[in-house]
């Protein structure tokens, strides 16, 4: 049982666990219905908890990207940018067509939103693996200009696109179950096999921990941060349709701001770190559900939304002095202190 | 004859090669390259618009950028260590409201100033203790004090406050002549006062070259006995501090303080700092570098301005598209020595 408490407390995903059941619970005392899940007259299935998961899968999808981008040492501080030119580019392609309820001129919109992100992925590739430049510098130059672009695509004007088949991404439902929520889901499946099921995780760890060391054993280090910075943007693109199908409407200054740090966020709420190496996809995914519990749990709570940030910092910060080396050593300390007068002259003896 | 050409040759020879290594050195050559395009963006906008070779743009751009300089010094002084400061742009945002909020109370302006300082250190202080003794990585911990900055700035007011105290007012109004029909504000010369003390304490101290060492190689630092966690802290405060100054420098500049105000200046100041040639990793950068980044992304926008036609957004993507240039820049400059 000890055993067992012990180990569960040494896993990395254990305090964002906690941390997220305390938000829950903190919820549940505010408004007892919380957690009920109700399926409404048009079979979707209708809750605070559904809420939570159709709001938090922009956030979720990007993190998968920025996860993968932080476990090769590098950071991708693009992806809100990205999200804006992507939201630009299918709203303007929507609104000069002549068909725009038509699914073909969406889904035209949609590829070339993606393809577009992909360009732009390669170009931080080829920034941070080719050219070697730092991640954080390589990856601020799109995000500064990525905005200009944007404003340039809508030519500074708010698009307002009425399509069905577009709205349909942000608030659509599939099964009963949002479509931004399966599409979310989709990737984090298809991340979880396509790197732990292949030796690609196993890879880019590597990478992260050493890329001389993993250049020399023969890993193409080089690909493989193309690669990943190719995924964060593609993702950073989809989410970016979701927010603007949402809001129906393309906004170049507003869509998806400051989600570039709530992504790298959920990243290190999950216990990846900012070092590069080891990461945890489910910490991302608890580290995005923690975020936007803890939106909600503001609303809920009838704390001022305005006073949002301020509880953010607090849970990073907790979260943040909860998972450092100096509070483990601590804990560890207080933990394998002598208890009674016997044991302090066994340690005694011992030392 | 031949003798002196020989020595003639051979003397312009090792100028070249001097001038080449100036150049190509990872300490010098970025911030060279800096002031080359600073000089000659200057002469291109002289050429092509009528007013603008004059001593006044110049001091304008100083006026309009005062607020940001002191930003670049703070900043400069994290980066050199390695680490990075995401939270400025929320502390100046904090700084300008506190101002305007007590200010509306009738509090003593200089009593405000004083206690702003105080409160920006503090949170300095905080995120660098957070940083060393929780082994937080900067970047997250800046960002858990920049939400922390700008969810206080909503608390304490969501609309924008109108600042109408007499000594802000005359801060903001006053012009100091230097003749020819040349002015600057008071904003300036503290500026001025603040790069000048940057350069100094990194130049000049101990605290500076400890500052250089940790960005060179921490463990190094260490082991030769240099102070290196007591600095490591102290240059989060001084950030903290240039933030709540840079804060106060802004309320001077606007006259109010507004929440939402100064969004996305961190990344102004750690793109002035990066053109301006300091490298992101540590170790190697002037303040004066930092202060000449500041002055290049300012004459962008002067450049625009002067320019009518073109619309606010193309100053990011000329932003974005100076960094790229720069950085690769660098990189090919300073290849051949690492």
């Amino acid at each position: 049982m000890k055993a067992t408490l012990n180990r569960a407390i040494a896993h990395r995903i254990f305090w964002p666990v906690v941390m997220l059941i305390g938000l829950l619970a903190i919820n549940v005392i505010a408004v007892p219905g919380f957690l009920s899940v109700t399926i409404n007259s048009d079979g979707h299935l209708f809750g605070s908890p559904i809420d939570i998961l159709r709001n938090g899968a922009p956030t979720a999808i990007i993190a998968v990207g920025m996860t993968l981008v932080i476990a090769t040492r590098g950071i991708d501080l693009s992806v809100g940018s990205v999200c804006a030119i992507a939201g630009a580019v299918a709203c303007s392609i929507i609104l000069g067509s002549s068909t725009p309820n038509d699914v073909g001129t969406v889904l035209v919109a949609v590829i070339t939103a993606i393809g577009l992100a992909l360009v732009m992925g390669l170009m931080n590739g080829l920034l941070v693996a080719v050219l070697d430049i730092q991640p954080i510098i390589a990856t601020l130059i799109l995000m500064t200009a990525g905005r200009g672009i944007a404003m340039l695509i809508t030519e500074g004007n708010i698009l307002t696109v009425q399509s069905a088949p577009f709205k349909f991404l942000g608030s659509g439902f599939l099964f009963g179950i949002p479509f931004a929520t399966v599409i979310g889901a989709i990737i984090f499946v298809v991340a979880g096999l396509l790197t732990r099921r292949t030796a690609l995780g196993l890879l880019i760890e590597s990478v992260g921990i050493n890329p001389e060391a993993s250049r020399q054993a023969g890993v193409r280090a080089r690909g493989l941060i193309f690669l990943v910075y190719a995924i964060c943007t593609v993702l950073a693109a989809i989410a970016g349709l979701i927010l603007t199908s949402n809001q129906t409407a393309a906004d170049a200054n507003n869509t998806g701001l400051f989600i570039e740090l709530d992504a790298i966020l959920a990243v290190v709420i999950g216990g990846t770190s900012l070092a590069g190496g080891r990461y945890s996809l489910l910490g991302t995914l608890v580290g995005a559900l923690v975020i936007q519990t803890l939106v909600t749990t503001v609303y809920t709570v009838g704390v001022p939304p305005i006073a949002t940030m301020v509880f953010k910092a607090a849970v990073v910060t907790a979260v943040c002095l909860l998972q450092s080396p100096t509070t483990a050593a601590a804990i560890e300390r207080w933990r394998t202190r002598p208890r009674s007068r016997a044991d302090r002259a066994d340690a005694a003896v011992a030392r | 004859m031949t003798a002196v050409s020989v020595t003639g040759g051979r003397s312009f020879g090792r100028v070249a090669e001097k001038f080449v290594d100036v150049f190509t050195s990872p300490k010098s050559g970025p911030v060279l390259v800096t002031g080359v395009l600073f000089a000659l963006m200057f002469v291109v906008g002289g050429i092509r618009y009528r007013g603008f070779f004059s001593g006044q743009v110049f001091l304008n751009l100083l006026i309009d950028n005062s607020y940001l300089i002191v930003l670049a010094v703070g900043m400069s002084f994290v980066i050199l260590t390695g680490g990075i400061d995401l939270s400025v742009g929320a502390v100046v945002a904090l700084s300008t409201i506190i101002a305007a909020r007590l200010l509306q109370s009738d509090w003593n302006p200089i009593v405000v100033i004083v206690l702003i300082l105080l409160a920006t250190s503090t949170l300095g202080l905080l995120v660098g203790l957070m940083i060393h003794v929780f082994k937080v990585q900067p970047f997250i911990a800046t960002l858990a004090a920049m939400f922390l900055a700008r969810g206080l700035c909503y608390i304490i007011a969501k609309e924008s406050i109108t600042i109408d105290n007499p000594f802000f007012v005359s801060m903001a109004n006053t012009r100091i002549s230097l003749g020819y029909r040349l002015s600057i504000t008071p904003s300036v010369i503290i500026a001025l006062l603040v790069l000048a003390v940057g350069v100094w304490v990194l130049q000049y101290t101990r605290f500076g070259r400890t500052t250089y060492a940790i960005g060179g190689g921490e463990q190094s630092g260490m082991l030769m006995g240099l102070p290196t966690s007591r600095t490591k802290v102290i240059v989060y405060v001084i950030s903290g501090f240039c933030s709540g100054l840079s804060g106060v420098l802004f309320a001077f500049y606007t006259l109010s303080g507004y929440a939402l105000t100064a969004v996305g200046t961190e990344m102004d100041a750690i793109a002035a700092v990066v053109i301006g040639g300091t490298l992101l990793t540590g170790g190697y950068g002037f303040v004066l570098g930092s202060a000449l980044g500041v002055l290049v992304l300012g004459l962008i926008q002067t450049i625009i301005s002067f320019e009518g036609t073109l619309s606010s957004w193309w100053t990011k993507i000329f932003i974005g598209a100076l960094l790229l240039v720069f950085i690769i820049l660098q990189k090919v400059l300073t290849s051949r020595r690492t």
